[in-house]
This record gives structure tokens, sequence and C-alpha cells, in this order.
């Protein structure tokens, strides 16, 4: 007699929750019958590199690198979907066309801007 | 948790029956399983680097697995000279390490501040604010040494008791497991020591 092939995904899945589940209930019962738990401020603070965190983690900083990620995707992501877009020019279908078209507006406008920005200047 | 009458184990271990208890146990996994944290504050960190690398090896006792977080960290291994711009962060961290902790206070600088004891800027030794559990004297200790301190540590993990009025003192619940974070002062941290860690030899004239 064969066995219901789903009873390994079954056994599988009982191992693979019994093989984490089980030192975490050991864990629990140590810390419940065994070891007193002793939380402090310093334990629970959420840095662990020793240096106490100032302000708030919610904030908002700049961007220093958004004019090199413009950049690449002009350069380099453009020219990947170029390749395939010029090999499949003639069987496409109009609304791949308008819509490779839109990316492509998209990415010169990038252009235009980072132009106007004088990113493109060689530095001196 | 009774102990164990060694003539009758040692019969049954002959008999093929190992006979342990649960303090044994508990005892014997912790103490091959001493995870340090990894940090090293001057030269003696060289030859802390040294003891775990192959030619020392600390691996053959089970301490290779160098924690870079407290969290996961049993042993706190203070490997040179501790400034007092250092301390407080070196307290913060062994408040973050999770009970049962040890501290192997490793040369002649985080005992004392050895050769450079006379600095302004230099912590007269790291038993002033944590409890330490093995010094090892030395400028620096070979590796050797620092093997021989987690031997003693091994030993001390050992002994430890599991119940009873003399158990383990991270078994107990008044027992605290943060000491205060000293402060940077006017002239010197804030405090100097902390009383109830630190029990310097009294002199006594006769």
């Amino acid at each position: 007699m064969t066995p219901n092939p789903y009873l390994f995904i079954v056994i599988f899945a009982g191992v693979a929750l019994a093989f984490p589940l089980l030192p975490l209930g050991l864990a629990w019962l140590w810390r419940r019958f065994f070891q007193p738990p002793k939380p402090g401020v310093e334990k629970n603070a959420i840095y662990e590199c020793g240096i106490e965190s100032i302000g708030e983690a919610q904030i908002q900083f700049r961007s220093q690198y958004y004019l090199y990620a413009i950049i690449f995707l002009i350069f380099d992501v453009e020219a990947i979907f170029l390749v395939p877009f010029a090999v499949a020019f003639t069987g496409l279908p109009i609304g791949a066309f308008i819509a490779i078209l839109v990316f492509l507006l998209l990415l010169i406008e990038g252009l235009v801007w980072a132009w106007g920005k004088g990113c493109l200047n060689w530095a001196r | 948790m009774s102990e164990i009458d060694e003539g009758l184990r040692s019969e049954l271990q002959r008999q093929g029956i190992w006979v342990t208890s649960m303090q044994e146990l508990y005892n014997w996994g912790r103490k091959n399983s001493i995870w340090p944290l990894q940090f090293g504050l001057a030269c003696c960190a060289i030859e802390m680097i040294a003891t775990a690398a192959s030619r020392y090896d600390i691996a053959r006792f089970g301490g290779e697995i160098f924690r870079p977080s407290p969290r996961q960290a049993d042993l706190m291994i203070v490997a040179g000279t501790v400034t007092k711009k250092m301390a407080p962060q070196i307290v913060r961290l062994y408040n973050q390490m999770p009970d049962p902790k040890y501290v192997i206070s490793m040369g002649a600088c985080a005992i004392s501040g050895g050769p450079f004891k006379q600095g302004y800027n230099v912590l007269k030794g790291i038993d002033r604010y944590i409890p330490v559990d093995v010094y090892i004297p030395g400028c620096p200790p070979r590796p050797e040494a620092l093997l021989h301190a987690f031997m003693e540590l091994q030993r001390k993990i050992d002994s430890q008791k599991l119940g009873g009025a003399d158990k383990a003192e991270f078994l107990k619940p008044e027992q605290p497991s943060e000491f205060p974070v000293p402060a940077f002062g006017e002239h010197d941290l804030q405090p100097p020591a902390n009383p109830d860690v630190y029990h310097p030899p009294k002199l006594e004239r006769v």
C-alpha cells in the first residue's frame, strides 16, 4: 500500500513546527521554574552598541544620492529595456508601444531635469 | 537536587548506564557553550584574537562563537585599558547581556589600570562598576593564560547550584542584573565606583 503523497508534507510541517517550538517551550518552562526574569531599562533598550540613542527614529533626512539614482535609471536601466523594445519593435501591438513610450518619456523628463541641473557637465 | 553516590554512579557507568542530574546537565551544557562578547579595547585584544585563531583555538573549549551583540553573549572579556570615556559603554553593554553572564578581566589594565594607572583618563579597574569572575594578570597575558581563565570560569559554572539556599546568584530574584551606568562628571566619572560591586582590599597597619 502506498502512503498518501500528502502525508510527507504533513510530517515535514510537523517537524518544521516542532523544531523551533520545542526549544522555545523548554526555555519558557525554564524561565517559569528556575530563572527569574530581570528586565530593565538598559536591557530593554533598542540599541545594543553601548551608546545611548538620541532623539526619535521617525525623522526625515535628505537623500544625497537621488541624482545618481536618476542618472543610473536613464543610462543603465533604460538601455536594458530599449534593446528588447528595438528587437521586437515591428511586432508590437499599439498598447505595448504606448506603454514603452510613456516609460521613455518619464525617463527623458528626468534626463532634461538632470541636464538643466548641470549634472552632465564635466567637473573641471 | 540530591547528589548521586559516586560509587554507585561509576558502577552504573561500567554497565553502560549514565546517570546525571538536571543541574549537572544544565551546567555541562552551559560551560561548554560560553559565547564571548566580541569586543576588544587595546593590545590584550590582539592576544584574545590569537586565542580565538587556529593556533590556540578557543573552540576546543566551546567559546569560539564571538557574538557581536550583547543579547547573545554569555561572557564579557574586558581585554585592555578601560578609559573613562569607554567605561559607561562597557557597563551598558554588560547590562544588556542576559543572565547568566560572566566577566573575565584580562590584563593588568582591566584589573587596575596597569602601566597607565597614573593616567588621568584611565579607569583603575573595571571591577569598580561590574562584578568580575576571573582576573588574568599579565601585560598582555599570553593566550594560554586566557585559556586558563576560561577553564577556571568553566569550573566556576560547573560548581553553581540550581536550587537551595546557596544557589547561583543569577537565579535569585533579588540580585540585580543591571548596574548603574557611570556618567561623565566635571573631573571624574560619577560615581567613581559602585560600592555594591567594588570591594577593594583594605590596608591595615599592625
